[in-house]
């Protein structure tokens, strides 16, 4: 990489810088793994408006509006964010953009860190829309620019799919020209086109079949789908990343790789199909164009060999069609597991060592870093199924359970997941009377995807200030009567505001509030970190059970308890390692034998 | 070497995998490379096992290392070496930081620190190089700069000169991290030259 024009880039900043070539000029999303990077890029750029939403169904109708407006426009989410936008994403498609209108799906095969890994091609076919999918960074940027050209050529959202090892992936990419909208930005009344009541809707239904019959024809043209000649044999027809694994292991045989993978090109599939002796497909996740193609007629081999959970690789890839070619390797060694875990001085330890206490207590839980307090040793999350559901499912469980539910239900979500979806659940759950407790853990950021701003944390995507929405007046607004703001670290206060509102006879909101420890000034502050008097130590394991990562424990036998002159029947004792400390206090609070001090006290 | 170059790093979220992946990827691509690398993002990264998977050579498809085909191994973390012997072949090498940090079930006091967790690499046959980066980085003067001692040792592996990484600390480190790092790589690469 000697060129100036080239750039080591990640797929989701070469993707902004596509963006920004393809004269992007307002963009919008909610983060999500592995997309979130795509926002935070497009941000440094000048001349591109950009906005965290609170989810993606406004992201994504901010965007539309921006499009009716006349400019390109950008909506970025992850998988399962698609879901969220749905409702605007299926009338889009009848609308149809003025500005070209992109919509970035970034899938999450293996669930590195999602909950499900569902299928996103699938939402092209539903919503009648075309699909694109690259298979590197550098594929990304140009097909993003090639996106919105179609877009505003065709009169189409356009729905972007790239997956973790795309996002993820860093690679050579080069610059490129800027482009511009043919559009030109202003108001334009077009009430046939954007006012999708049945009548002018059934006429849009029409426009969105012909549009598909033009489609398809750009499918077969070449523009985004070609053919690798090689060994005809074994033809392979793939897209996105599964491309990539296909070259390296079978590189001599012919591919017809599809950059737009809906709608199908039938005529150049049938084409292509007819001249290999066998036909596979290899495709993560769903047999998408392996159902496809067989309703066609065509004869295929797809998942019958290659895995339809899960990511692929070369290897699983060349193993999958020839099961000789498995090599020989070392067996895995038998390890402890390194499971993620809360960080040391999270404000969220707080309240989860508390509800760990509670144990007839059934927590509802919610996506974010506090989902991690379901592992050992807390071990405090009963559920957990999307954005938001942690309020709606406490108080449907309330509705079912009746009495025997009193006192017994919390629900779990943080600030940023509270914004998302959990302010309806929070009507939902004042407006048909909930007798569930709803605790919102609010450290001032969505901490999981990488610190980013939120409605509540005061500053917008750039970090400037921004109105911040204090979340204990929405609640009392909402017509919520006991609201009580509490400081996590401070385990006995947590434990009792816990407690009381547990007992009350109403729906109750309790509020922990401690900024993440991953913000830059927490982090870059001076630590001041407690320590642990080891010979005062008596065993007990009480911060243990924290499950800090500062906190170890050293197990003794009898005579080494003796030796070092601890009670014989003492099995070990804990030690925090100062380094790591973020000096939280919580430990400090448990223990009852002056074993922990702070530093220099 | 095969015609693509496979180099896995591994260890503990927050060590530093990142930038080392970052240098010895830059190195590569200033050799005249093609490369991709693949990182981990998102829940991984709170203190769980964590790698960057980095792949070299004239034409780079696939992003992912596959088993049994690491050329290099670097890890960050004694038992986090072991996690990838799937990835090892008999002529690999690997660099280990002696430095242990205990998982979750080891730190509450369910299970002992698998102290002989290289046995079944080296019982392979397989040479491993420890490196004391934690201590030689605090000689250094910074011990978060670990990374870039593991990096230093690597660095006899790979053809690049010793003035190909010192450009890329200079140009791509923040200004007061770059004599530390510097210090550090020097330090690294002294252990396996």
């Amino acid at each position: 990489m000697t060129d100036e024009s080239s750039l080591w880039m990640s797929g989701n900043e070469a993707i902004a810088m596509g963006a920004y070539e393809a004269g992007v000029k307002v963009a919008s999303g909610y983060p999500g793994t592995p997309s979130t990077e795509i926002m935070e890029n497009l941000s440094k750029y000048e001349g591109v408006y950009t906005e965290w939403a609170p989810n993606e169904k406004v992201g994504l109708e901010v965007a539309i509006g921006a499009s009716f407006a006349g400019v390109r426009a950008l909506a970025t989410m992850k998988h399962v964010g698609v879901n969220v936008a749905a409702d605007p994403l299926f009338t889009v498609s009848y609308t149809g953009v003025r500005g070209g209108l992109v919509i970035i799906t970034a899938d999450d095969p293996e669930m590195h860190s999602s909950q499900n890994e569902q299928d996103n091609r699938n939402y092209a076919y539903a919503a009648k829309l075309p699909m694109l999918e690259p298979s590197d960074p550098a594929e990304a940027k140009e097909m993003l620019k090639e996106a919105f050209e179609l877009s505003e050529r065709l009169d189409t959202p356009v729905l972007f799919r790239i997956t973790t090892r795309i996002a993820h992936v860093k690679g050579i990419v080069t610059k490129g020209e800027m482009l511009s909208s043919k559009v030109e930005c202003g108001i334009e009344k077009s009430p046939a086109k954007f006012v999708m009541l049945p009548a002018l809707a059934r006429n849009r239904r029409k426009v969105v079949e012909e549009r598909m019959i033009e489609l398809v024809k750009i499918a077969e043209s070449g523009e985004y789908n070609r053919i690798e000649d090689g060994d005809r044999k074994r033809g392979f027809i793939t897209a996105g990343v599964a491309y990539l694994y296909v070259k390296e292991a079978f590189p001599d045989a012919a591919v017809l790789k599809l950059g737009m993978c809906w709608p199908l090109p039938e005529n150049e599939i049938k084409a292509f199909a007819a001249t290999v002796d066998e036909l596979i497909i290899v495709e993560e996740l769903d047999p998408f164009l392996e159902h496809h193609i067989k309703a066609m007629g065509v004869e295929c081999h797809g998942k019958d060999c290659i895995p339809n959970q899960g990511e692929l690789n070369t290897s699983i890839v060349r193993t999958s069609i020839d099961p000789d070619s498995a090599p020989e390797l070392f067996a895995p060694a038998e390890l402890p597991m390194r499971p993620p875990n809360m960080c040391a001085g999270c404000p969220h330890r707080g309240v989860f060592y508390n509800l760990s206490k509670m144990k007839d207590v059934f927590v509802s839980g919610d996506i974010g870093c506090y989902t991690l307090g379901f592992l050992p040793p807390l071990s405090a999350m009963d559920s957990c199924v999307c954005m938001g559901a942690s309020v709606t499912i406490a108080h449907g469980m309330a509705k079912a359970l009746g009495d025997a539910g009193k006192g017994k239900l919390i629900s779990v979500i943080g600030d940023s997941t509270f914004m998302h979806t959990g302010i309806n659940g929070l009507i939902n759950s004042v407006y048909n009377d909930s007798t569930s407790v709803l605790v919102i853990l609010d450290n001032r950021i969505t901490a999981m995807t990488g610190q980013q701003n939120n409605p509540a944390s005061g500053c917008n995507i750039k970090g400037e200030a921004a109105n911040a929405i204090n979340i204990e007046k929405l609640c009392k607004a909402v017509g919520v009567k006991h609201v009580e703001v509490v400081d996590p670290h401070d385990i006995k206060a947590c434990k009792t505001a816990l407690k009381k509102a547990l007992e009350l006879d109403e729906y109750a909101v309790v509020i922990s509030r401690a900024p993440c420890v991953l913000l830059p000034e927490i982090k870059n502050a001076e630590h001041n970190p407690y320590l642990t008097t080891t010979e005062n130590c008596q065993g007990c394991g009480t911060c243990v059970k924290l499950g800090c990562p500062a906190i170890s424990w050293t197990p003794m036998t009898k005579d080494e308890a003796v030796a070092k002159g601890y009670k014989e029947k003492q099995k070990g004792y804990a030690v925090i390692n100062e380094v790591q400390c973020n000096g939280c206090g919580q430990c400090f609070a448990l223990c009852k034998f002056d074993a922990i001090n702070r530093k220099g006290e | 070497m095969s015609t693509t170059g496979n180099i896995l790093f591994s260890g503990v979220g927050g060590q530093g995998i990142l930038l080392a992946s970052e240098i010895t990827a830059y190195a590569l691509l200033s050799a005249g490379y093609d490369a991709k690398k693949s990182e981990v993002h998102g829940m991984a990264q709170r203190g769980g096992s964590v790698t960057a998977q980095l792949r070299y050579g004239k034409k780079v498809y696939s992003p992912l290392i596959e088993p049994g085909k690491a050329d290099i191994l670097v890890s960050f973390e004694l038992m986090e070496t072991a996690r990838y012997l799937p990835y090892l072949h008999k002529e690999s090498r690997v660099l280990v930081n002696s430095q242990q940090i205990k998982p979750p079930a080891v730190a509450n006091g369910q299970i002992a620190y698998p102290v002989n967790a290289l046995d079944s690499i080296t019982d392979q046959g397989i040479d491993v190089v420890v490196v004391d980066a934690f201590d030689i980085a605090q000689e250094a003067g910074e011990v978060k700069a670990a990374n870039v001692v593991m990096v230093g040792a690597m660095s006899t592996f790979l053809p690049m000169a010793v003035s190909v990484y010192e450009e890329i600390i200079n140009t791509r480190v923040p200004e007061r991290f770059r004599e530390v790092n510097l210090k550090a790589f020097a330090a690294g690469r002294k252990i396996t030259d």
